[in-house]
């Protein structure tokens, strides 16, 4: 039996690189030893994906696009499809859940310089996801429509209209209509289901790719190639099969659960997961009372308020994004992690963290004018972080770097 | 974890407190959607009150007597208007007006209930149904403390309850209450003065509901415990699927959790 | 790293049993989104039993009414088409008297397939691969010895006006006769209804 399997492997091994490629990203590809908290959200975040592209292809299966029955088809999963309610939240909440876990992964980014020399195109490669991911989401959010959808998906759209002389020509021809209609409907949902998903996995797949070329950082910013024994065998590297599987198996375990938590207990998360007004069908007469983004795009949301001109709010919100694809250069200190650099990165870069949150309830408030002018304000701290980044990383007062890593 | 799900949903409450639109404190109530005499009886005040303009479309009668342990000539007799006999258990709960009848006849198409305490919530609902008065101005004679400005629907349930009467006060909203010094009168300095709901009449006006008030009480809140589990017929069995869930990704995570920590031992 | 001092035997049992319980979470999950694909409530109701009104349908003329996206024929036989079912030779068909029991309810198991001689309800689907038969007249193309029935121009199978499947033709069964009984006098026939064998009616 076992020698059988044997053959079969070499018979294929021959024809295909299957045990190399096992070699190459699990079993011989050497990740540092002192991985911490931070390092279980990329393997979430492939995690997370998974779940979307499941349950997403079931629920194609009786969703129905068009303005007069998507509405409705949801219902249906809803109500009558057996198991149609677990799959919808787990695709709902999971769209939540993706950004929490892309977030964190970006921040631990930020945090142990995983951007630097030799890792900048797995940050641009991870920010073309991210920005993929917000297409996505996007997306996904017109298909329930709900009244949120439709609304929601009007103030995005109409973004682009801000563009000079071409804009109401260009998300009209995005719209394919008037306003938003069946014919948007339809289209979104071609671009939700196949179009951006197809874009977002090869970019996951060259994101990893890229990676296991030059090696993962760790929280101390250490190159383990440095160090080899006399195997060739970084000395602080470990085989990521089987001690990142096992750890990471661990991480999914957690986070599963937290996850599945709310998946069936509370899947609209207050309001914040799926909205209440997105329980009404969507109407062209009707309004909703407060129209805002969901959760995860609030902090871009609340920039684009901040400024009282619209051409001028759309670009700043463009280079709120824009600006996190040039991290790499604008952090001019060779040295990676947080633990190593001054007090001044330190401060900075959780104040930008706390910026970042607070612009995201910010924007989802009404615009009363304290609220704001404390947008305004946060708008500029959002900036702030890397005028400060590039102005003070090269003369930083940073603490030595040790050789190896430490646990 | 239903406990901390509800302790959660307690500390972002706050939120809810008051209806949008409106200064009315949102009533508190306690909906069991387990509680299948007050599920059925919703049903039926449901469909004797309510159905006459809103439906449930998303809803069937079948559904509702598999999850509301009905048997098939209760819901005929009880769930069925004497008009639809044709209906059967596969029908799902549509009014008998058309949705441009509705609109050349009330203005505006009722709404559809079946999400109604999704997109609002039951005290919402329960406060809703618990705020009419009379308002000889307002569409059909009555107004509804959560629509300051009209909503153009009749208080369907005034029978049982009577006509309330509310009362308003005049407050100074944005700006301070000054008296002026010249007239000796109250202003209201950098705002407006507003008329603002405060309160209903112990009394109801007019001919007397059938049902006492905290019959009345009793009754909205059994209406409104069934429009919440319409809103998501799966919810009980979701919950229950979920306390097993929980159970498995604990174990899971727990052997998980051994079998890292073996195999890091290797590691130093 | 350093593997002094590695306990096997409990790191297998640990890597089993998670592996065990992995398994079952994910089985679980899987047994799940099946479900999900299954029919749903809306269709289950959606194939309830339909009621059919055959008092004004004259004799010898072939209804065919819809059931749960299937044809349903349905016919007051005329005396001679009787007369032809009964002329038909045993010897020419797989299953005269129809015994395999998954083709219709037992009050058809008989050479008429039908409750009584002069009432045919079948589901028009041919038992090879689910095309629609059509009726095929005495004397037409399929010979002199042809006495008259339905054929499946798909793939040629031969059919008796009870719908008994012929020898030599690809249909291994007899046409389905679905669950049925008669209300009001005959006036009136209901199809579909709770009966052990309806998983089995799908013909194809």
């Amino acid at each position: 039996m076992s020698s059988a399997l044997a053959n079969l492997r070499i018979w294929i091994d021959d024809r295909f690189p299957m045990t190399k490629m096992w070699d190459d990203h699990m079993a011989k590809y050497y990740a540092p030893k002192n991985f911490n908290f931070w390092y279980y959200f990329g393997s979430l975040a492939l995690l997370v994906l998974v779940n979307q592209i499941i349950t997403g292809i079931l629920l194609t299966m009786n969703y129905k696009p068009g303005a007069a029955t998507a509405f409705a088809s949801v219902e249906y999963i809803m109500r009558e499809v057996p198991n149609g309610y677990i799959i919808r939240y787990l695709h709902a909440v999971g769209a939540s859940a993706f950004f929490i876990v892309v977030y964190l992964h970006m921040f631990r980014g930020l945090m142990y310089g995983s951007y630097k020399k030799p890792r900048e195109l797995i940050w641009i490669l991870g920010m073309l996801i991210y920005v993929c991911l917000m297409a996505e989401a996007f997306l996904g959010y017109l298909l329930p429509w709900g009244n949120m959808s439709l609304w929601g998906g009007k103030v995005i759209i109409n973004l682009f209209s801000a563009i000079p002389w071409i804009g109401d020509d260009i998300s009209q021809w995005i719209r394919g209509d008037f306003s938003i209609s069946d014919t948007t409907l339809n289209r979104f949902f071609a671009f939700h289901v196949i179009a951006v998903p197809l874009i977002l996995m090869v970019l996951v797949v060259m994101h990893i790719l890229a990676l296991h070329e030059v090696g993962s950082n760790n929280p101390d910013g250490v190159e383990i190639k440095k160090k080899k024994g006399a195997d060739g065998i970084p000395l602080d590297g470990i085989p990521f099969h089987p001690y990142y599987t096992v750890k990471d198996i661990f991480g999914v375990g957690v986070f599963m659960t937290i996850f599945l938590a709310v998946v069936f207990f509370i899947p609209d998360f207050f309001g914040l997961f799926i909205e209440h007004d997105n329980n009404v069908p969507a109407s062209h007469l009707a309004t909703p009372e407060h129209i805002k983004p969901l959760w995860y795009f609030t902090p871009f949301y609340a920039i684009l308020r901040a400024v009282d001109w619209k051409l001028g709010g759309v670009m700043v919100m463009a280079a709120s994004i824009i600006v996190l694809f040039f991290v790499p250069w604008l952090d001019r200190n060779p040295i990676k992690s947080i633990r190593y650099r001054s007090t001044l990165f330190k401060i900075n870069l959780m104040t930008f963290a706390l910026v970042f949150i607070v612009l995201g309830y910010l924007g989802m408030q009404k615009p009363t004018p304290v609220f704001k002018m404390a947008t305004q304000v946060l708008t500029i701290a959002y900036f702030g972080f890397f005028v400060i980044l590039f102005l003070t990383s090269l003369k930083e007062k940073t603490k030595p770097v040790p050789d190896r890593v430490t646990k | 974890m239903k406990r901390l799900a509800i302790l959660l949903s307690l500390l972002c409450s706050p939120v809810m407190l008051y209806a949008s639109g409106s200064n009315v404190p949102l009533l508190k109530v306690k909906t069991d959607i387990g509680d299948m005499n007050s599920l059925q009886r919703g049903a039926k005040y449901f469909v004797n009150y309510c159905m006459g303009c809103h439906s449930l479309k998303y809803s069937s009668y079948g559904r509702i007597a598999k999850d509301l342990e009905l048997q098939e000539d209760q819901v005929q007799k009880d769930l069925i208007v004497s008009w639809e006999r044709e209906k059967r258990l596969s029908s799902y709960m549509t009014t008998a007006m058309t949705k441009k009848q509705s609109e050349v006849m009330l203005g505006k198409a009722p709404p559809d209930l079946s999400l109604i305490v999704k997109s609002k919530s039951t005290r919402w609902l329960y406060t809703f149904l618990k705020s009419f008065y009379s308002d000889p101005s307002g569409d059909y004679g009555v107004g509804n403390a959560l629509y300051p400005t009209g909503m153009g629907m009749p208080h369907a349930l005034v029978g049982l309850q009577g006509l309330q009467e509310a009362v308003f006060i005049e407050k100074c909203e944005g700006g301070e209450l000054v008296v002026n010094a010249k007239t000796k009168k109250k202003e209201c300095k950098g705002g407006n003065m507003a008329s603002r709901f405060s309160h209903f009449k112990k009394k109801t006006i007019g001919p007397k509901g059938s049902m006492t008030a905290s019959q009345y009480d009793l009754m909205v809140r059994d209406l409104v415990t069934f429009l919440e589990y319409v809103s998501e017929p799966a919810k009980l069995e979701r919950q229950r699927i979920g306390v097993w869930v929980m159970l498995f990704m604990i174990l899971f995570t727990a052997m998980a959790y051994l079998l890292k920590k073996e195999y890091w031992r290797d590691v130093h | 790293m350093n593997d002094e001092g590695v306990d096997l035997k409990r790191r297998r049992f640990l890597t089993a049993s998670t592996s065990v319980v992995g398994a079952v979470g994910a089985g679980a999950a899987t047994l799940m989104m099946i479900n999900y694909m299954t029919i749903s409530e809306k269709d289950k109701a959606q194939g309830a039993p339909i009621e059919v009104d055959i008092s004004k349908l004259p004799p010898g003329k072939l209804l065919v009414v819809e059931w749960r996206n299937k044809p349903v024929w349905i016919m007051k036989r005329t005396p001679d088409v009787i007369k032809a079912i009964e002329a038909v030779d045993d010897d020419k068909l797989r299953d005269p008297n129809s015994e395999v029991a998954e083709q219709q309810p037992d009050y058809a198991k008989n050479k008429y397939r039908s409750k009584t001689k002069d009432m045919m309800v079948v589901i028009g689907l041919c038992t090879h691969l689910g095309c629609s038969p059509r009726e095929e007249q005495a004397g037409g193309d399929l010979g002199a010895d042809w006495p008259g029935g339905y054929l499946c121009a798909c793939h040629g199978s031969t059919f008796d006006y009870a719908g008994r499947v012929y020898k030599h033709v690809p249909a291994p069964t007899n046409l389905v006769v679905p669950n049925h009984r008669f209300t009001d006098n005959n006036a009136k026939v209901i199809i579909g209804g709770v009966v052990k064998k309806e998983k089995k009616g799908a013909a194809s």
